[in-house]
């Protein structure tokens, strides 16, 4: 591509690039987000290529980033129409290709079903799991092909860019920007704003931007699929704010378990840098800005921000007292503004529509949207985009579907391991930074992973504390050794081997462990236990007191058995029982030893006629 | 020329490629696993050398991040996804399985160097949990059933 030397030239150059993308054109969008890709879209998308080809048709057949309804993958739209394929499969392709795309006959099948009322729904938008959406920053991820930057072009990208190098002061952009009131994605919440203006009054020459794509947070993914689906929106956010604070270096640290991230946004800057959007005088202006791409080496702690430093300089990420702020002292003791991927994408919507339009969305101490993965038991697996402010309830039954198999909703964890867990009396919580806060969870990068009656709570406060031992960096005791201690009270607890008083001792070393420690990890590493010991104390009570686990999780405290009247015998439990616990003749009711019974579940999982029963 | 001049030699060239400067080393040692997939002490040694760090700080940081593995790996490794929402789906059933399949603990590798056993705190794959990723495939809502199978076939495999 040419040089783009200024602003002019960049909306010819969008003007004519989206003459070729007229929407009426025909067109066949397939999500190539991670979620797809594991169900096999790449075959499903080399097949529709070569079925077009077979049927000398002049279709494109665009893989784009993530859909975000990961739950019924590979998805595939039908434009000019948006007719919404869903679990597609190589073998339904040539139908599409020859009665969808060539006759507009729709393939009933490959709709989406609404599971109560059992009616098709033809649109995306109508699917209740995106009825309800805002997708500001995650929108564009099913239209554009994230290997190209024509395609982001297209689509208008690069204007906000544009409007703050030309139009507007670096002050400008930060007053807008505090205007808007964008609070970091990363999990503080922190404004943005303020951030940057620290920055660019902090002395000391040279000026950093970072984004932390250090997405650590379990059952959190869509900084992920930003990354890898929209590459340049990243990257257009970042240049905006170095040019606000003053910057001529940035860096991306990216997860070392995200190859396609590393790989799109590799390719997003080379293309960036080849149009002149990045690098030296961008749009023929005299700001210049380069960004290097950092692989993280695994450590959860690394998303915090000074360990995050110590990674980018070559060494153990390992955080450092906060007394110093990294906007005056930060990535080699220069200021440094570090925000989340998806703060970054934030930036070019508020730019390009106003802080005063963006402020209008969500609520009044979090404004615009989030982007939330919603996971674990729920029906419509997926990444949202809902305006702030929106309760757990509506998230959770009318765009997830509520809970699979019939099961009750028991409690959803957001805020990753520094979060908590709440209860189903909350659902109508508004969904914002101080609201979670109140009930002591937090919005952390926006996962939200549902638990049904069948998880464990203590054991899902095991979980985190196993986590964040395995995490800790070990630099400060109480971390350190407290999460340890910890871990172990509650390993003892869910073995049948807790005590009276187990839960006032794990209370008070809660409190050890948040004051004595350096940064964030220790400082929430109690939240999931006391959070459970709040709103699920009974379930304590049940493991310690009466050594029951009443979810049927906890192996030391149920045990199995077979229910005579369903078993047919059929010889299956026993011969995947690893431990040859269950015997019985064929065709008549089986017997499990418990003895032997190692309660792996193996049994339960083959078994057709729900004839295991758990206690 | 021996295997440790092999190593170190290698190890000179991706130093070089990265520019040198102390600030790499993470890349360094990323792309040195790459090539050799751990991390042999000779290539810690050439690197700290090349880059004028002292041994014991690479060492330090092959050790504090859990992507570098100063043991040699199998030819397969298998990572068992330990996210929160693979969790509450049944990650720890699939782990035990995994581990009585391979008859290893998350860390080890198999005897004959065919398969080594992870654990990794969320692939970032969560509608598809519980996950389990081998190489670089992602295979979705494990089940008991299922690791056999997936192990199966790469053990059948190897011995084409």
């Amino acid at each position: 591509m040419k040089i783009i030397d200024d602003a002019l030239a960049l909306r010819q150059i969008q003007d004519s690039l989206r003459k070729n993308y007229d929407p009426t054109k025909k067109l066949v969008t397939i999500c190539a987000g991670t979620g797809c890709r594991g169900y096999g879209c790449i075959a499903v998308k080399d097949e529709l290529e070569a079925e077009i080809k077979k049927q000398n048709m002049n279709v494109e057949v665009r893989a784009t980033g993530c859909f975000g309804f990961c739950e019924k993958g590979p998805l595939v739209v039908i434009h000019p129409e948006k007719i919404f394929y869903q679990q597609v499969k190589v073998k339904d392709v040539p139908d599409i290709i020859s009665k969808t795309v060539a006759q507009g006959e729709i393939l009933e099948k490959l709709l989406y079903r609404d599971p109560d009322t059992k009616e098709t729904v033809l649109k995306e938008e109508d699917v209740p799991f995106y009825k309800k959406q805002n997708r500001l920053v995650f929108g564009q991820n099913g239209m554009i092909d994230p290997s190209r930057l024509d395609d982001y072009l297209a689509i208008g990208g690069y204007s906000a860019l544009a409007k703050a190098l030309t139009e507007m002061t670096p002050e400008g952009v930060i007053s807008e920007v505090k205007k808007a009131g964008l609070r970091g994605r990363g999990g503080g919440g922190f404004q943005a704003g303020i951030k940057w203006e620290g920055a660019r009054k902090a002395h000391g020459e040279p000026k950093y931007v970072i984004a932390n794509g250090d997405e650590g947070d379990p059952g959190a993914y869509m900084d992920r699929s930003l990354m890898e689906g929209n590459p340049h929106s990243v990257i257009e956010g970042m240049i905006i704010g170095a040019y606000a604070i003053g910057a001529h270096e940035g860096y991306i640290y990216v997860r070392n378990e995200y190859p396609l991230a590393v790989m799109n946004l590799s390719l997003a800057i080379s293309s960036a840098k080849e149009a002149g959007l990045l690098g030296k005088k961008i749009l023929g202006t005299d700001f210049s800005f380069d960004i290097h791409i950092n692989k993280g080496g695994g450590a959860f702690v690394c998303g915090e921000s000074s360990a995050l430093f110590a990674s980018i300089e070559g060494r153990a990420g390992e955080p450092r007292a906060k007394y110093i702020h990294a906007v005056e002292k930060g990535l080699w003791d220069k200021p440094t503004v570090l925000n989340n991927v998806e703060t970054w994408a934030n930036v070019p919507v508020i730019i390009n529509k106003g802080a005063d339009w963006y402020a209008s969305i969500g609520t009044e101490g979090s404004k615009g949207t989030k982007i939330f993965s919603l996971v674990g038991k729920i029906n419509n697996t997926g990444l949202i985009e809902v305006p702030m402010g929106m309760t757990l309830r509506e998230i959770i039954y009318d765009m997830g579907g509520g809970i699979p198999n019939g099961r009750k909703f028991k409690a959803v964890q957001t805020g990753g391991p520094s979060g908590g867990c709440i209860p189903e009396s909350l659902l109508d919580l508004p969904v914002d930074f101080d609201k979670l806060y109140e009930v002591g969870s937090m919005m952390g990068s926006g996962g939200m992973i549902v638990m049904d009656d069948k998880s464990c709570m203590v054991d899902v406060a095991k979980y985190f504390l196993a986590f964040l031992q395995e995490e800790s960096c070990g630099k400060c005791v109480p971390c350190r050794e407290g999460v340890r201690r910890m871990r172990e009270i509650l390993e003892d607890i869910c073995a049948g081997k807790g005590k009276e008083g187990d839960v006032e001792l794990l209370e008070h070393l809660s409190t050890g462990v948040a004051d004595g420690s350096l940064c964030a990890l220790g400082g929430s590493a109690p939240n999931p236990v006391l959070s459970t010991i709040k709103y699920f104390r009974e379930e304590y009570d049940a493991h310690i007191k009466n050594k029951r686990c009443p979810a049927g999780v906890c192996k030391a405290l149920i045990t199995y058995s077979i229910n005579p009247e369903a078993c047919t015998g059929c010889t299956l439990c026993s011969r995947v029982c690893p431990v040859e616990a269950i015997s019985g003749e064929k065709k008549k009711p089986h017997m499990i030893d418990i003895a032997k019974c190692t309660r792996c579940g193996a049994c339960i999982e083959s078994c057709k006629f729900d004839a295991i029963t758990v206690e | 020329m021996s295997k440790t001049d092999n190593v170190a030699a290698k190890t000179k060239e991706i130093v070089k490629k990265h520019g040198g400067d102390k600030s790499t080393l993470i890349a360094v040692l990323q792309d040195i696993q790459e090539a050799f997939n751990y991390l042999p002490k000779e290539a810690l040694k050439a690197a700290g050398k090349a880059m004028d760090i002292p041994l014991s700080r690479v060492y330090e940081v092959a050790t504090f991040y859990n992507a570098f593995s100063l043991k040699p790996r199998g030819e397969h490794i298998v990572k068992i996804c330990m996210g929160t929402a693979c969790h509450v789906r049944g990650a720890s059933a699939i782990q035990d399985k995994m581990e009585r399949t391979l008859n290893i603990k998350p860390g080890e590798t198999t005897a004959d160097k065919k398969f080594s056993l992870e654990t990794v705190n969320c692939v970032g794959a969560c509608a598809l949990g519980p996950v389990v990723v081998i190489n670089t495939e992602y295979h979705g809502q494990m089940t008991m059933a299922k690791v056999d199978k997936v192990i199966g076939k790469l053990k059948e495999g190897a011995q084409q």
